[in-house]
């Protein structure tokens, strides 16, 4: 029996996060959706539901598919960002939404009071910023259009393991030294298959119906890229203060207080996954990732624009 | 593929099974909150949460074992914990020599790890007797009457609805392509390079995306057709009775209780 139900890292079970990140995840989260909601019905109406619930359903059927990569093992995908790039990013985080909240109710796949941080994580987080990236490339060739997939599904998930480190490491339940090059690292693989996949599901439709790849676009293009950035940045930036009880702020004190004996620690192996001048400390590895992130993201970009001078712009659509 | 398969639910005649679907999703959340609230180490309050955990699953008339196999559910994240062992500071419990480096777990790690563990174990299996008591349209119905906004929920039902019809289409793909040899043999050399096989699932996932995409349009058709005008109608009132209310207010009582327990303890 193939069972979607699988264990995946990105799915925060209740009790690994502190109850202020609980909460501000589920604040960011509802205004999200609240726009989300708002701006799906003006363009769909009374459509929203069945066609969004269908495509929740599509996105969990699709993690039934699966490839087998080697001895035993197998890729397969989570689908936020080609639910993005087919659906638009509202109907697509409606619809992903919907994946985690049943996946929670029903199986108990991620907890129900870190919700908002899961839907955060695998709803917000990959449509946006595999949106944005998707759109910065897709008027161009086909070639660089799914160039530009692969690199929006890889960064998305990225992304994604960045933000669930991160509201795991200012819940004090891991050390970011150790969980924010975890993450990305496993993540960096996983990335690939699900990139791997989003590519070639995109490319097909394209041949097939290229007229669904048109109807989800939404109007500009590079609000959604800066809307991806806000959210990780906004995380970033408020969870430290929201753990303002004792939990975060005192485990991030522990943490520099205890860098004499974390020479002894595991993660000596990754020396250099820190920005030197600021020393080897948990904020110096958030800061490590993100400017990875903000590279790998302007590289693309600038291969869109030189790529552009050579492949004209067609049309405007 | 018949709709049990992904079904959750547990056919019993108890009063949790009985009780207002609205009253176990707020008790399950406030239970969660509860477990998540209290400091570490409160292992008083941790043990009267898995009575009251193992109450309920009496109550329900489930055996010990079906709740306690379904229990470890979340475990593998655990890993994601195991740093707090090292890291956090206090007088040393053990500590192994591997190579030239030195794991040293703390006293203060080992209570944090352990704490973090409990509370998710507790908050699981209460989620899971919420979805082994109560039917998944009945839990809709409860979310729509806590104010969840009608769009989602629906959109949370039609997903329900229609996931197994999508399963089949997956499982109708999945025949065909190993009908086809795309399967990797153990020497590895039929089903092509591993290139090959993602095109090939990735055709299939956009195959899947043109099919369940045309379906949401009939659906959409045959629910217009038959009346629809945005939101979905029930024909069951849940009305909240006497005992119901009950059960909410002494269920709050006791997580208090528990409260308590683990903060003046």
């Amino acid at each position: 029996m193939i069972f979607p139900a699988s264990v995946q890292l990105l799915h925060i079970p209740d009790g690994f996060l502190s109850l202020p990140i609980s909460v501000v995840s589920w604040a960011i989260t509802l205004v999200l959706l609240y726009f989300a909601v708002r701006n799906a019905q003006q363009v769909l109406d009374e459509r929203l539901v069945p066609l969004a619930g269908i495509m929740a359903a599509f996105i969990f059927a699709g993690q039934m598919l699966n490839f087998p990569v080697a001895g035993g093992t197998s890729g397969h995908f989570i689908g936020a960002t080609l639910a993005a790039i087919v659906l638009g990013p509202w109907v697509g985080l409606l619809a992903m939404t919907a994946v985690i909240s049943l996946q929670a109710l029903l199986f108990q796949d991620g907890g129900l009071v870190v919700m908002g941080a899961n839907i955060l994580i695998m709803g917000i987080v990959p449509t946006f910023v595999g949106y944005g990236l998707y759109q910065l490339l897709r008027n161009q060739s086909r070639g660089v259009m799914l160039v530009g997939t692969a690199v929006a599904s890889w960064v998305s998930i990225e992304m994604a393991a960045l933000i669930t480190a991160l509201l795991i490491g200012f819940s004090g339940t891991s050390a970011f030294n150790v969980a924010v090059p975890a993450m990305l690292g496993v993540h960096a693989l996983v990335g690939i298959g699900e990139a791997l996949i989003t590519v070639a599901a995109i490319s097909f439709i394209q041949r097939t119906r290229p007229q669904i790849l048109a109807e989800g676009s939404v109007a500009g293009s590079g609000r959604w890229v800066v809307a991806g950035l806000v959210i990780a940045l906004v995380v970033t930036l408020f969870a430290p203060l929201a753990s303002a009880s004792p939990d975060g702020l005192e485990w991030v004190a522990g943490e520099h207080g205890f860098l004499q004996t974390a020479k002894d620690a595991p993660y000596q192996i990754l020396p250099d996954y820190t920005i030197p001048f600021l020393g080897e400390s948990g904020f110096s590895t958030i800061v490590a990732g993100i400017v990875g992130v903000l590279l790998v993201m302007g590289i693309t970009y600038l291969l869109g624009r030189l790529l552009q001078r050579h492949e004209p712009v067609t049309s405007n659509q | 593929m018949h709709v049990s398969t992904f079904d959750r639910y547990e056919q019993r005649s108890s009063a949790v099974h009985q009780l207002d679907p609205r009253v176990k999703v707020v008790l399950t959340l406030l239970f969660i909150v509860s477990n998540v609230a209290l400091p570490d180490g409160a292992w008083w309050a941790f043990a009267a949460g898995w009575a009251l955990l193992l109450l309920v699953n009496r109550a329900a008339h489930f055996s010990f074992g079906y709740l306690f196999k379904r229990s470890f559910i979340a475990l593998p994240f655990a890993l994601a914990a195991v740093t707090v062992l090292f890291t956090l500071p206090g007088t040393a419990v053990a500590s192994w020599q591997i190579g030239s480096h030195t794991l040293t777990v703390s006293d203060a790690g080992l209570m944090r790890f352990a704490s973090i563990l409990i509370r998710s174990w507790l908050s699981v299996q209460m989620a899971i007797l919420l979805t082994a008591t109560t039917q998944f349209p009945d839990l809709m119905h409860a979310l729509h009457h806590l104010r969840v906004p009608q769009v989602l929920v629906s959109i949370i039902s039609f997903m329900y609805r229609y996931l197994f019809v999508l399963a089949d289409e997956v499982i109708r793909l999945l025949r065909a392509r190993d009908a086809r040899s795309a399967r990797l043999t153990t020497d590895g050399k039929l089903g092509g390079t591993i290139w090959w096989r993602a095109k090939v699932t990735g055709s299939m996932a956009g195959q899947l995306f043109v099919r369940s995409f045309d379906r949401s349009d009939r659906v959409y058709n045959a629910m217009l057709s038959r009346g629809y005008r945005g939101h979905l109608l029930t024909m069951n009132p849940h009305v909240m009775n006497g005992r119901d209310w009950l059960m909410a207010g002494v269920g709050t009582a006791v997580l208090v209780i528990i409260q308590l327990l683990g903060w003046l303890t």
